[in-house]
């Protein structure tokens, strides 16, 4: 149908993130509406973000709005969990009910018997803090193992630098490629991550790819020979888990070959001596033997990086999944710190929200500035966790998740009786998901919060809120740089933002709520950029001035990350900690160090004749956000079923053909895949992340939940000693075969 | 106008992200299965070729409304996250290519202008 026969277009024009495409966004669009109805989305040309490019998930934004699955009203359960029972709700009888049940575990229990439970740092997070800050509950937490999703690479920084860095793609300038102090990376690391499929943690995937354009030479570490690694000068087939002792090689090359940045190490960095006397323990001929890589391709890409003018690193989960993914962070860390990369254009560069507004409040502070000191110390002290991980206690204000769940089945030293669940789909997510299922199954009370049905809907819920897409809601987002604004564009049914419903309930469960109305609370958070909502709302995006603590370049040295705007980061030393004081204050090595995956031919040689293959789980397709999208037909047309990528050898020695169907088996179980070679390496193999299928959800007993999902194959217990990072999922082991016509 | 002008792709760095079809098919309101543009994938095991390749189908018009009444590129052109796509008449085409030999001009035609489209449905036998 053509625009020109049927009523004007409306455009709104908004900024992704969340529902939609699912991602943590950053992407001008303009959303056209006919009739009340989103009929087509266009990236903004001139957005610095994606300069009118949009991924295929973004693009297929009408289809996922208008979905017909969508769910568009409350419902509360009739029969049993698991049952495909419910009745339709308005909002004041869901709302209610959840307020009646949540005030009465608070009576009876505690505030912090409720959990408030999120997935990914989507647009949830800051309202679920709200939610349980306002209710009293200190017990707001991620559904993953060992939170083993960027927050090991985030404590990491923070620990060592005192901020979070990330590659200098000219993100934080209007003028992007054109800024005439932006420098192209002379060489690029690509450290664990598909990048052109993702977009993580405010770097844009294809970034990567424009200063390709411009000349980077890649290094490109990553089992699989991707398409980034077909492009890369060096690529580093390493064997999954081992990305600590390649950091550690690699810092060894450096060191000893004086290549490192003796200025910027004497100047900003306290440590080195003893990080220099701990890489001896890492000789490349061990390196080499650990991570199954030639030592002579890790010297040469540590001298390419080291010699780079500047470099830039980007870094993907697997850093965070490696046993003790915090302490590989470490040791990546020290890479960019003795190398003189930091807050250089081209290498990496603090991120810092613009204006230093905070929209999603991840500390203490930021908590009580926004919603005042709502919670006494003593219920703070409640937190779940803390008493075993210090760096959760200390830094980190959530709960620790696999402490939450072993606290549900223990009871002690209190029980768990609730929880709110939102934009989560933990059931098919989380490793061990059937022992995660089981534990919230045992709860008396839950609220899911989404927008389809989903296994964890099905599974757990009592009562079931409809969220909306990004189309759908306003808001606003200094995550990092550049401000920005999501305007409405559309609603559909009743479903309701996740901060219109989180803002609802922290009202009715704390009557003195500091705000009346949402606007109020986005001109808070507005205040100190004096810039107001409805000129955020207006402009789209809003850069801070060259002279801001959010904009590049050697903010250190012009002390504009320090509170007490003396030169230096903002660690006690006011250095880059290579030898880490906090860590050593904790009980921790402070120094980084290798761990051997648990289950490998080396530490379970026995297992491994069994199960002779690394089961490498978690490839990202372009088409899904994590569990999301298989019930969107053009998405899921673009990868109709779950892939195990297996090298074409690999496959013959199993017996096994492409496009066969597979059986993927280890200690915990099985679960079956369509085959796809691939150029893995050859002991290898690769599974596709969280599938479930959403067609099965009311078929099957278990929701199509289990069968092709690699979380199967994964046991509990494998987060790292700190409580950050492990869970281990890219390095498990495991055996292949084909399934038989009648299997 | 169509048949001058033509698509540039430079394949070097086309990473075969799938932007180009998904905005085809909001452009020309397809199907969940059905493409104006459809990415193609080369990898041999011979260490060197690996390569994403669009090519356009027979329903690629060159966004002829897009282009002529909104003043826009074509939708595949303007969304693709590599950007590595151009659209212009055939003879400036040829200069990009000489700047970037790793690359590939199309011309489509939409077949629906030259001839009619077939209806294959009634080979109900095809669908399992």
């Amino acid at each position: 149908m053509n625009a020109r026969d049927a009523s004007p277009v409306k455009i709104v024009r908004s900024t992704t993130w969340s529902a939609g495409p699912g991602c943590h966004g950053g992407c001008g669009v303009e959303l056209h509406v006919r009739d009340g109805k989103l009929v087509k989305i266009e990236g903004i040309a001139d957005h610095p973000y994606n300069r009118g490019t949009l991924c295929p998930r973004a693009l297929a934004l009408r289809e996922y709005v208008n979905a017909p699955d969508r769910l568009q009203h409350p419902m509360i359960r009739t029969g049993a969990r698991g049952t495909d029972t419910w009745r339709k709700a308005s909002w004041d009888e869901a709302l209610d009910l959840i307020e009646h049940r949540l005030k009465a575990v608070k009576d009876q229990h505690g505030a912090e018997s409720t959990l408030f439970v999120q997935g990914t740092g989507r647009d949830v997070g800051g309202w679920l803090v709200m939610l349980a800050y306002n209710y009293g509950s200190p017990n707001w937490m991620q559904s993953l193992p060992g939170n083993s999703c960027y927050h090991p690479r985030l404590l990491a920084m923070k620990i060592a630098m005192g901020d979070y860095v990330v590659p200098d793609s000219s993100q934080f300038t209007n003028q992007r490629y054109d800024d005439p102090e932006w420098r192209v990376p002379e060489c690029y690391v690509v450290w664990g991550q598909n990048s052109v499929a993702t977009c993580n943690d405010g770097l844009h995937g294809h970034w990567i790819v424009h200063a390709l354009k411009r000349g980077s030479k890649l290094v490109v570490i990553d089992p699989n020979y991707n398409w980034l690694a077909s492009r890369a000068t060096i690529w580093l087939p390493i064997r999954p888990g081992t990305d600590g002792a390649l950091a550690l090689g690699m810092l060894n090359v450096i060191i000893n070959e004086g290549l490192y940045d003796k200025a910027f190490v004497d100047k900003w960095t306290v440590g080195f001596d003893e990080l220099r006397e701990r890489v001896q323990q890492y000789p490349l001929d061990k390196v080499a033997k650990i991570t199954w890589l030639p030592a002579e391709k890790i010297a040469a890409a540590a001298r390419l990086y080291a010699k780079g003018q500047p470099s830039a690193l980007q870094w993907g989960v697997p850093v965070d999944f490696a046993p003790e993914g915090l302490t590989v962070a470490l040791a990546i860390n020290a890479l960019w710190s003795i190398t003189g990369n930091v807050e250089k254009p081209g290498g990496m560069v603090v991120a810092r929200p613009a204006f230093g507004v905070t929209s999603y409040p991840m500390s203490q502070g930021a908590i009580s500035k926004m919603y005042g000191e709502v919670m006494p110390k003593e219920q703070l002290a409640k937190r779940i966790g803390i008493d075993i991980y210090p760096i959760a206690r200390d830094l980190h204000w959530r709960a620790q998740p696999d402490a939450v769940i072993d606290q549900i089945f223990s009871g002690t030293p209190y029980p768990v009786k609730a929880a709110f669940i939102a934009g989560t789909n933990f059931v098919v997510g989380a490793q061990d998901p059937r022992r995660w299922r089981k534990a919230f199954e045992s709860l008396e009370f839950n609220v899911v919060v989404d927008l389809f049905m989903t296994p964890t809907v099905m599974a757990l819920a009592d009562v079931v809120l409809p969220s909306s897409s990004f189309a759908e809601r306003d808001g606003v987002r200094a995550w990092w740089s550049p401000l920005t604004a999501q305007n409405t564009a559309v609603r559909v049914g009743e479903c309701r933002s996740d901060a219109e419903i989180c803002f609802e309930l922290a009202r009715r469960l704390n009557p003195g709520f500091r705000y009346r109305t949402l606007d109020d609370m986005y001109r808070f958070f507005l205040e100190p950029s004096g810039i107001s909502l409805e000129e955020i709302r207006e402009k789209g995006w809003i850069f801070p001035p060259k002279d801001s603590a959010a904009t590049p370049y050697a903010r250190h040295e012009r002390g504009l990350l320090r509170a007490d705007g003396k030169p230096g980061f903002d660690t006690a030393s006011g250095k880059i900690e290579l030898d880490a004081t906090r860590m050593k204050d904790w009980g921790y090595d402070s120094l980084p160090a290798y761990t051997e995956p648990s289950f490998s031919p080396v530490s379970t040689p026995e297992l491994a004749r069994e199960y002779p293959l690394i089961l490498n789980t978690g490839s990202r397709s372009i088409a899904f956000f994590h569990s999301e999208m298989r019930n969107i037909p053009s998405l899921r047309a673009m990868n109709p079923e779950p892939l195990v990528q297996i090298h074409p050898e690999t496959a013959r020695r199993f017996g096994i053909e492409n496009n066969d169907w597979v059986w993927i088996e280890n200690q915990q179980g099985r679960i079956k895949m369509r085959a796809r070679y691939a150029l893995v390496h050859p002991r290898i193999v690769l599974t596709q992340h969280s599938w479930f299928y959403p067609e099965r959800i009311r078929e099957d007993k278990d929701f199509g939940a289990y069968e092709a999902n690699g979380n199967e194959l994964i046991p509990g217990g494998l987060h790292s000693k700190t409580g950050f990072g492990g869970a281990q999922v890219k390095s498990l082991l495991c055996r292949i075969r084909k399934v038989e016509e009648n299997a | 106008m169509t048949g001058k002008n033509g698509l540039w792709i430079d394949i070097e760095f086309c990473t075969g992200c799938m932007a180009c079809e998904a905005a085809c098919r909001q452009e020309l309101d397809l199907g969940p299965t059905e493409y104006g543009i459809k990415v193609f994938e080369q990898l041999l095991n011979d260490g060197q070729t690996f390569n994403y390749v669009p090519i356009p189908t027979d329903r690629c018009n060159l966004c002829a409304t897009r282009v002529h009444e909104e003043g826009k590129r074509p939708a595949c052109v303007h969304h693709c996250m590599a950007q590595v796509m151009e659209y212009g008449p055939l003879e400036s085409l040829i200069e990009h290519m000489k700047r970037r030999p790793r690359s590939v001009i199309w011309s489509p035609v939409s077949r629906s202008s030259q001839r009619p489209y077939h209806d294959l449905e009634q080979f109900e036998f095809l669908e399992e």
